[in-house]
């Protein structure tokens, strides 16, 4: 039925994304009375039980959150915990963990890019299917994604949670001939990443333009990911330890994720955000991609995002042969960090947008406390608003098309539903 | 003749071991051609009805609908694998087993009755008979891919079954506690990482769990004499692989 006035639609399980969620929206006289993204992911409580942990541990344990953005609870865990212990890396420790984030930056967009999100603009259920009319494509991909993964086995010593992190640096530094042959491997992905850019800008993309606030880190120089500063695209910006002045959590009846507001308003984290505002810090050939690729210097339509991903995985390939060539070891690998009481704040951008970690420790370096936002619960609400607006502007189509429209929307943003069951502190604002 | 399926079916975990399966990069297309993909949510929206000839369990079970949910997978599934720390021992949600799961929700959410979960979580094995356990937070790509293409040329997989201390005597690596004075846990640790935490230098944390028939109780004064305090020692145990039998 095409022009049922009262409709339900619902997706009971989403594919092609990270986690489990599920969606339903109500449409009642022609408008549309309710969305609601169902995170039905089970809790697993990790703030919870951080508490009472060595200022060691947070790397490790939050790693475990998610098996696709390990490096970046590491990374942030470790900026946090440094912070509320008063050190600061040296700068070849943070060249190094940058160069393993660039790793995860070019695995996770290759994979969201090429086997979850590009299906849907060729109107193909799924990566294998793709692979059958597209196979150099999609090969090309997985070469682009084994890049990254070899950053991330050679420095982190490991893809999938490395075990090479450590509070105040490494273990073990890789020698710089250790990483030669890492860089021949990388200047193929550059060309690969090069490729996807101009492939991924001939989709055509349905019209969508987002109203709200955009978030993301902005750095002294370069492409934010490592650190940076919270910058807001109505110009205000904040320190990073103001971060929960202005991001406040609140628990939603149907999802096991918290939603966020930044100053009362949703908004949104991620490449669509990271790219608005400092697409003026990009390589020259990631900017001459993101120009070929016909983005201006502002991006407000999500279905754009994988252009955005495809221009991100060529700054990341060129910014990790650029740490390659200028590599010095860090001698030592990681500065002793020794602990005291104290709170300490970390941001890192996440492959999906910033992520926030807070500790709280005492005197013998225990976590008192810990809270960790995760991007999918800040870009929760702006979510179920991009459904609400499509379903409003597109109530014409069939329930088939409007729903795998709405499953579209959601994947733009490469959600991961397991990071935001599994991590949501909460702000009680009634107290 | 048609291809086997094969399903992959999530539980309360972090994703990491079935994307190993997307990992798999130079594998992934050609083992798409041996078999058939008929229930793989991350990857494709496209799914059949069973039974399976492999179901791929990752996940422990925290929720009373998993409860029902293993049970019906076991049925559907000629071959069941277990893969992953959270799948065979509960993995790092376990913690909750010793501690009073209800002030864990409260710390968490501002309405714990809205979120429904068992006061434990538990390994597959808890609730239904499992073919095979692939051990590790994450597992390896290696031992994914000899279960996969041991099922394809119908013989058993061969699986370690010692422990961390072999990988790493085979890779030639300098013992990081003879030499360094590093605790590491890998002489009661299952095997089948690589030994990668020694290889950085690092002491093995027992990510893949315990061996079988680990004698703990030999390793702790070594360990205490390598500086780990109680506290230390009863967390190292307790974190990842909280239901997995140490002792």
């Amino acid at each position: 039925m095409t022009h049922r006035s009262n409709r339900t639609l619902r997706v009971a399980g989403l594919a092609r994304v990270e986690g489990e969620g599920a969606l339903r929206v109500r449409t009642a006289n022609g408008r549309v009375d309710d969305v609601e993204l169902d995170i039905y992911e089970p809790p697993r409580f990790f703030e919870a039980f951080l508490r009472g942990r060595s200022h060691r541990e947070p790397p490790d344990i939050t790693a475990r959150i998610c098996g696709i953005c390990p490096v970046a609870y590491q990374m942030s865990a470790c900026l946090a915990i440094e912070d509320a212990c008063g050190v600061q890396v040296p700068a070849p420790v943070r060249a190094l963990r940058r160069l393993l984030y660039c790793g995860e930056w070019i695995s996770s967009h290759a994979l969201h890019i090429h086997l979850l999100h590009a299906p849907d603009f060729l109107g193909l259920p799924d990566g294998i299917a793709m692979a059958a009319e597209h196979r150099p494509v999609v090969e090309r991909g997985l070469a682009l994604k084994k890049a990254g993964n070899a950053i991330m086995d050679l420095v982190g010593g490991r893809a999938i949670h490395p075990v090479n992190v450590r509070v105040g640096g490494f273990y073990r530094a890789p020698t710089r001939a250790e990483l030669r042959p890492l860089a021949e491997q990388l200047r193929h992905a550059l060309d690969d990443a090069l490729a996807t850019a101009a492939w991924v800008s001939t989709f055509d993309f349905p019209d969508l333009d987002v109203p709200h606030d955009l978030m993301a880190l902005r750095d002294t120089e370069g492409y934010p990911i490592d650190r940076g500063v919270p910058h807001v695209s109505t110009g205000a910006s904040f320190p990073v330890p103001a971060f929960s002045e202005h991001v406040v959590e609140h628990q939603v009846p149907h999802s096991t994720a918290l939603h966020a507001r930044l100053d009362g308003e949703m908004y949104l984290v991620g490449p669509l955000a990271r790219y608005s505002l400092n697409a003026d810090r990009l390589s020259p050939a990631a900017a001459g991609a993101a120009a070929d690729a016909g983005l201006g210097p502002v991006c407000r339509n999500p279905f754009r995002s994988i252009v955005v991903r495809a221009v991100e995985v060529v700054y990341a390939v060129e910014e990790a042969l650029r740490l390659i060539a200028d590599y010095e070891p860090p001698e030592p690998a990681a500065v002793e960090v020794t602990a005291r009481a104290g709170v300490g704040h970390g941001v890192t951008e996440a492959p999906r947008g910033l992520l926030y970690h807070r500790y709280e420790l005492d005197a013998a370096g225990l976590v008192v406390s810990a809270d960790i936002v995760p991007p999918t619960s800040q870009n929760q609400s702006a979510i179920e608003d991009d459904v609400r607006q499509l379903v409003t502007s597109y109530l014409d189509l069939d329930d088939h098309a409007l729903v795998s429209l709405c499953e579209r929307a959601i994947r733009n943003y490469d959600p991961c539903i397991s990071c935001s069951a599994h991590f949501l502190d909460f702000h009680r604002e009634d107290r | 003749m048609d291809r086997p399926t094969l399903a992959v079916w999530k539980f309360t975990s972090c994703d990491g071991c079935q994307l190993t399966l997307l990992d798999c990069e130079d594998e992934l297309l050609p083992l798409t051609e041996r078999v058939e993909i008929a229930h793989f949510p991350e990857a494709t929206p496209r799914t059949r009805p069973g039974p399976y000839d492999v179901s791929i369990v990752e996940g422990s079970v925290t929720t009373p609908t998993e409860v029902e949910r293993i049970r019906w997978i076991r049925e559907q599934s000629r071959v069941l694998v277990v893969v992953g720390a959270c799948a065979t021992s509960g993995g790092i949600q376990a913690l909750r087993n010793l501690a009073d799961v209800d002030e864990f929700r409260s710390v968490v959410y501002a309405s714990p009755e809205l979120i429904d979960t068992l006061a434990t979580s538990t390994p597959i094995s808890a609730h239904v008979p499992v073919d095979y356990e692939l051990r590790g937070c994450p597992i390896d790509r290696g031992q994914l891919l000899e279960v996969l293409t041991s099922f394809l040329a119908g013989r058993a997989p061969d699986l370690p079954d010692t422990s961390v201390c072999t990988d790493c005597k085979r890779r030639g690596l300098t013992c990081v506690m003879v030499a360094h004075g590093t605790p590491c846990l890998g002489p009661v640790t299952h095997a089948g990482c690589g030994a990668l935490c020694p290889a950085v230098r690092r002491g093995c944390y027992g990510c893949f769990g315990p061996m079988n028939g680990p004698n703990v109780p030999a390793l702790i004064p070594l360990l205490r004499r390598h500086g780990m305090g109680e506290g230390e020692l009863d967390r190292v145990f307790h974190t990842f692989t909280t239901a997995g039998e140490w002792t």
